[in-house]
């Protein structure tokens, strides 16, 4: 393995989408303390997006 | 707290992909050097953020958090008065040494810089210190999982022994610090929303301030008397005991952590590492400490959010984390908020095991028991370690049930460890004269008057077993008196006793001391690259964060 930011990205891909999904068919889905924010659709995204750059970034050292 | 599949999917999404990267590293073990040390094949931003992970164990979020309710603010003084400037002096002027030695491990150091006994006492301390460090991170997980999931204390601390075991056994020093930069980014990207979402609820830095005793929100203001501030400290003790001895202690002599920025490239690297990590260090408590501070700010407003209470009376600030998860983290988010807590616990426990086994195999085993075997012998012993490391974990995880203040027993035998070491060190790293029975009977004694101190004062009913000639205002007082005692100690013993004793010849000492060691230069290097510019650097944002928090 030479590049951690490939595994790495696809684990926080992986964790993100499952949530934002999560999100949007439970939008719902609240702890007992609400804000009234969709917490696991932006923290789901934050991840993807998080993921998706360690996956942008790796492929494009390889190119 | 209860949850749900989607919760339950990403711990084990997550038990997979750490137990992947042990696999995915196994086939580059060839070596005992490759197990135990990663023989300098690690880059940089790796090495940086393992580097700050290794100490980002589960009784450091807890306990950070726990302080952060108890004593407000002013705890980020481990951060910004203690951690980053310990980290920048050791990437500036240790890591010199430390590297241009080719040492293994830092009680290797100690033999190539002074004596064999050095080293001995060294290893052997050090090696206690590490497996004790290790359990008590399992014991906080164990009895949190226990009181906020129900889950059983031996399955969880089995299961979470078990993991880590697997990738430590399998890809040796570099599947654990590979690990740990995932458990880094796990840890920010878990804990962050839940200070976002706490610091919110409470109003805000502003909303928190005005429920909030002014003490709570300061971390200077009030370091004037003792009896003012919290944490009962005077600002002696402060600025001495924990922003010099303890932390430079710890970050500048501590195996652990200095076995990363080893494990860098090159000796740039190694000096960059902890010099990269102190950047997002200085962030850290906005990420552990302030959702412990929203939590006191939420318990005074009609919030409904109580920390709970203690059996034998008085608030239970161990369990402010968890608690806090449980009101704001829906289930999914709520299974990132555990992983990111399972992540901090293994990135603790791996850094432990991994120096644990390179000290024992290279400064104890191959050093006394069998000296000249060949390397596969040793490789197999590094193995054998680790397992030893991570079932000595386990046992001392049970012993630690009878200490309730975690982070307050961990202060205690930093002040042990690693307080007198450190002068050790500067006065082996930057004075040619000092000689191996200084540094003996300077460490020696060092941990002897360490000793002394906690069994001559009092402090919370702790301490004072010989008997009570001082009574410190708080335990975090008595612990960074006891190592401003124990480091001076220290450094007194070395300096006669090498003054009374004969020096090694300079001619051995080169790449060990300051003076005979040709220094690197990095002056071709960009700005971004070199120690000085992103010291200060570093230095300046402390400064904006010191007055903004004033």
């Amino acid at each position: 393995m030479n590049d951690l930011r490939r595994p790495t990205g696809i684990l926080f891909a992986v964790l993100g989408l499952i949530l934002v999904l999560y999100g949007l068919i439970h939008p719902g889905a609240r702890a007992e303390l609400d804000s009234g924010v969709n917490v696991n659709l932006w923290t789901g995204l934050t991840m993807l997006v998080f993921g998706g750059c360690l996956l942008w970034l790796s492929f494009r050292a390889k190119s | 707290m209860k949850l749900t599949p989607i919760d339950y999917a990403s711990l084990i999404i997550y038990f997979a992909f750490v137990m992947g990267i042990g696999w995915m590293v196994r086939r580059r073990i060839k070596t005992s050097e490759d197990f135990l040390t990663s023989k300098h094949s690690v880059p940089v931003w790796i090495t940086s953020l393992a580097f700050i992970a290794a100490n980002l164990g589960a009784q450091e979020m807890i306990g950070m958090c726990a302080s952060g309710a108890k004593y407000g603010i002013m705890t980020a003084q481990f951060y910004w008065l203690g951690a980053v400037p310990a980290m920048l002096f050791v990437g500036l002027f240790m890591m010199p040494f430390y590297y241009g030695s080719r040492a293994r491990s830092v009680p290797e150091y100690l033999k190539l810089r002074f004596d064999e006994k050095t080293r001995c006492l060294n290893a052997i301390t050090f090696a206690i210190m590490t497996v004790f460090s290790s359990g008590i991170s399992m014991y906080a997980l164990g009895l949190l999982f226990e009181l906020v999931l129900g889950w059983s204390f031996t399955s969880s601390v089995l299961l979470s022994a078990a993991i880590v075991l697997v990738y430590t056994f399998l890809g040796g020093l570099t599947s654990a610090i590979y690990n740990e930069v995932v458990q880094f980014f796990l840890i920010i990207l878990g804990f962050a929303p839940l200070s976002i979402l706490a610091v919110s609820k409470a109003g805000g830095w502003k909303g928190i301030s005005a429920h909030l005793q002014p003490v709570m929100t300061h971390t200077w203001r009030y370091v004037g008397h003792a009896s003012e501030n919290p944490m009962g400290v005077e600002p002696f003790g402060l600025i001495v005991g924990l922003g010099f001895v303890l932390s430079f202690g710890y970050w500048c002599t501590n195996f652990l952590v200095v076995q990363r920025a080893l494990a860098a490239e090159t000796m740039a690297g190694s000096r960059q590492t902890p010099i990269f990590a102190a950047f997002p260090k200085i962030l850290m408590p906005f990420v552990v400490i302030l959702p412990g501070i929203a939590a006191v700010a939420l318990m005074s407003t009609a919030s409904g959010y109580t920390i709970p209470l203690k059996h034998g009376g008085g608030y239970d600030y161990d369990q402010v984390l968890t608690t806090l998860m449980a009101k704001f983290y829906p289930n999914g988010t709520l299974g990132i908020g555990l992983t990111a807590l399972m992540a901090s616990f293994m990135s603790g426990m791996a850094g432990n095991v991994t120096a644990f086994n390179t000290v024992f195999t290279y400064d104890l085993y191959q050093s006394y028991i069998r000296r000249n075997a060949p390397d596969k012998h040793y490789l197999w012993v590094g193995r054998i370690t680790t397992i030893a490391g991570v079932i000595l974990s386990i046992g001392c995880a049970y012993l630690a049930t009878y200490f309730n203040n975690i982070m307050d027993f961990l202060q205690l035998v930093f002040a042990f460890v690693n307080a007198p070491l450190f002068a050790t060190f500067l006065l082996g790293m930057f004075w040619k004269r000092s000689t191996g029975h200084g540094a003996f009977w300077g460490l020696l004694t060092g941990l002897v008057a360490g000793g002394m101190t906690l069994g001559l004062t009092v402090a919370e009913n702790k301490g004072g077993w010989i008997a009570n000639l001082h009574q410190f205002p708080s335990s975090m007082a008595q612990n960074f008196w006891i190592a401003i005692i124990s480091w001076s100690t220290c450094f007194v013993v070395t300096y006669v006793v090498s003054m009374a004793t004969t020096p090694k010849p300079e001619s051995e000492l080169h790449n060990l001391v300051y003076g005979v060691t040709d220094l690197p230069h990095e002056g071709g290097a960009p700005w971004y690259k070199r120690p000085g510019p992103l010291a200060v650097i570093v230095i300046v944002v402390l400064v904006i964060f010191n007055v903004l928090f004033w």
